[in-house]
């Protein structure tokens, strides 16, 4: 008998990318996709589930369908999305009540893989260049976002001590550069005008998107235990990532910055938070090779992560954005239950 | 609302595969597409160094060491010129010229890159962080210093005395300061590599601090205000002064522990760090005793 997957956050974008890759996947028998919101990739196979940010419905669903596997991934990591308080109640209340309904009494979750990232590592001049996933951070958090992390990291390790039968994996990704995903650097990259903090050329390491899915079905797969960083190979300055994008720099003053982008970020042109300009005077580097001895190989290095993205840019450039899949709910139902599609038939085609 | 598949439809069982219930066909999306290549466009690595930038700055300081401070050596054989090892030396001066000394010297001399641990004040700070870093300079973290010394089996250079050593003044001159916590010897056990004691003469005459103003560098957030003898030259202020530099290396320091432990004994580290310390101090006072001349030597 195959896996049976449980995937929250399925309507962010990582969700629905594990979930694809989890259909690829013939070892995995169910997929049931959990999120507030209607998932915004094609889908084949993998049941959406509406619940709540609080999952309530979760032990239910446990129960119902035996699931074995829970990959978390509906951890907002990007403060410019929501407000403190929906990301708060996401992140810390959400994954509290996920972990609470997984280590229930005759729980059938055996493999959990949470999506963290290196956010919780911080950024100072104090850093050394590779944070090990044994480091704890120098500078205490300061953004609510890496308070939020630090909270939900907390929990998952109470709750990897409590259930040592559950093998977790903790995924700490660093940041993330590809083609799909938005983030508040990849829209930094893509202003006329890059922003970067004058004085400083920080270290930057990145990680392709591709990579970081890869990275979650190695760690379901073999069922990983313990955190493991993931991260390319290999760092870049700030100012070489801004010029294979071929753009231009401009300088932020280096103290102040929060008020010297105030009327860019009322335009809505520029939005920095402060964890990400923090990062763009410090940098942030972490150590990947936990993650490769355990067996990962990863397709991108740091600098091809960021030609990955250029590429991307220069297509967007060209053609626009790819129009994003809508999800019916009602055709999705069809195609899935109805008694009237002939599978046998639609098996052969 | 879409329900749960076990209790959602009727024709479903618990054990059924959602994909057996399910006709669409769509390509497959997890296929890997060919790793892009490196499309490196400048030189600086993961320590944030430039070869680039070394180069010019090789070029711009050698004068200096030449013709200005006419550095000279004593014992430099005893530097290996292969494997790891830490190099440990005095300190002092406002804008102490003892780092670029000893890192040029030892690259053009024995032409092996040294890495300077330093203070992460020189992180922090803008411009002069970054062109720290690129000419070489390393944020003097312990675990930064185990890759260089462990990893890239290359020269690492520390001042023990950090700042205490920059900031004393011209009357307490060729006196060494505590050595920090011994985390220096910490990091030689660590690595597995020898110490190797510098001492330097000359450099508190380069820039004697006469003075320090503690309330201005807490107003402007350095870690100490020097008023030097340098400044009576008004725009010349950062120039230090011409003073013969002489370099002795002392014997390696070896450690008889086994590399990489998580803890070493707190007494062997503090009692190493000690000796290293008068051992660098004795030199110190050999050297002056035969010094005639503060800028002839």
């Amino acid at each position: 008998m195959g896996r049976r997957v449980l995937i929250t956050g399925l309507g962010t974008f990582w969700g629905g990318r594990l979930a694809q890759a989890m259909e690829a996947d013939p070892d995995v028998d169910v997929i049931i996709g959990l999120d507030t919101r209607q998932p915004r990739v094609k889908l084949e196979r993998t049941e959406y589930v509406r619940s709540d940010e609080n999952y309530s419905i979760l032990s239910r669903i446990v129960r119902a369908t035996g699931v074995d596997t829970i990959a978390h991934m509906f951890l907002v990591v990007d403060s410019t999305q929501m407000s403190s308080r929906l990301m708060h109640e996401i992140n810390v209340i959400g994954t509290m009540n996920l972990l609470a309904a997984a280590s229930a009494a005759g729980s059938t979750v055996r493999t959990v893989a949470v999506k963290s990232t290196a956010l919780v590592y911080g950024s100072s001049p104090n850093d050394p260049y590779w944070f090990r996933e044994s480091d704890s951070r120098v500078s205490p958090p300061r953004s609510r976002v890496e308070k939020n992390l630090l909270e939900v990291e907390s929990y998952v390790r109470d709750f990897a001590r409590d259930n040592p039968h559950v093998r977790l994996s903790l995924l700490r990704q660093c940041n993330v550069l590809g083609p799909d995903l938005e983030t508040p650097l990849s829209k930094a990259l893509r202003l006329p005008l890059v922003p970067k903090v004058a004085g400083y050329d920080p270290r930057f390491q990145l990680v392709h998107e591709r990579d970081v899915v890869r990275a979650f079905m190695f760690a379901l797969r073999h069922e990983l235990q313990g955190v493991y960083n993931i991260a390319g190979d290999g760092q870049l300055p700030w100012s070489e990532i801004t010029a294979l994008a071929g753009k231009r720099g401009i300088p932020m003053p280096p103290f102040g910055v929060e008020a010297a982008t105030w009327p860019l970020r009322r335009l809505g042109l520029v939005d920095l938070p402060p964890e990400i300009v923090t990062l763009l005077t410090y940098g942030r580097g972490i150590d990947n090779r936990k993650f490769k001895d355990a067996g990962f190989e990863y397709s991108y290095t740091t600098a091809g992560a960021v030609e990955a993205f250029v590429q991307s840019l220069r297509l967007r450039a060209t053609v626009g954005r790819r129009p994003e899949y809508q999800y019916e709910d009602d055709v999705e139902q069809f195609f899935r239950h109805s008694p009237a599609v002939q599978r046998d038939q639609a098996e052969d085609a | 609302m879409a329900d749960d598949p076990t209790t959602g439809s009727d024709d479903t069982t618990p054990g059924t595969r959602t994909a057996e219930i399910v006709p669409l066909r769509l390509p497959p999306v997890a296929e890997e597409p060919e790793p892009v290549h490196d499309p490196r466009l400048g030189d600086v690595d993961e320590f944030g160094r430039s070869e680039r930038v070394r180069e010019v700055a090789r070029k711009a300081y050698d004068p200096l060491y030449r013709n200005w401070f006419r550095a000279e050596w004593d014992g430099l054989d005893k530097i290996p010129t292969s494997g790891g090892a830490l190099l440990v030396a005095n300190h002092a001066g406002a804008i102490p010229s003892d780092a670029p000394v000893i890192m040029h010297g030892i690259e053009t001399e024995l032409d092996r890159p040294v890495y300077g641990l330093a203070d992460q004040f020189f992180k922090g700070a803008p411009f002069l962080g970054t062109l720290w870093a690129r000419g070489g300079g390393v944020v003097g973290h312990p675990d930064n210093a185990y890759r260089v010394l462990r990893e890239r089996k290359e020269l690492a250079l520390v001042f023990p005395e950090g700042t205490k050593g920059t900031s004393k003044t011209y009357n307490e001159r060729y006196r060494l300061r505590r050595f920090g916590r011994g985390g220096f010897v910490e990091i030689a056990m660590r690595a597995g590599v020898p110490i190797i004691p510098i001492a330097v003469v000359g450099n508190e005459e380069a820039m004697p601090v006469l003075f320090k103003l503690p309330s201005v560098a807490k107003a402007v957030g350095l870690p100490y205000f020097p008023i030097t003898a340098n400044m009576a030259f008004g725009p010349l202020a950062l120039l230090p002064f011409p003073a013969k530099f002489k370099l002795r290396v002392l014997d390696p320091i070896t450690f008889d522990v086994p590399p990489d432990q998580p803890r070493y004994s707190r007494s062997l580290i503090m009692d190493e760090s000690e000796r290293i310390r008068q051992e660098i101090q004795e030199a110190l006072f050999d050297m002056l005793r035969q010094r005639r001349s503060v800028w002839f030597g």
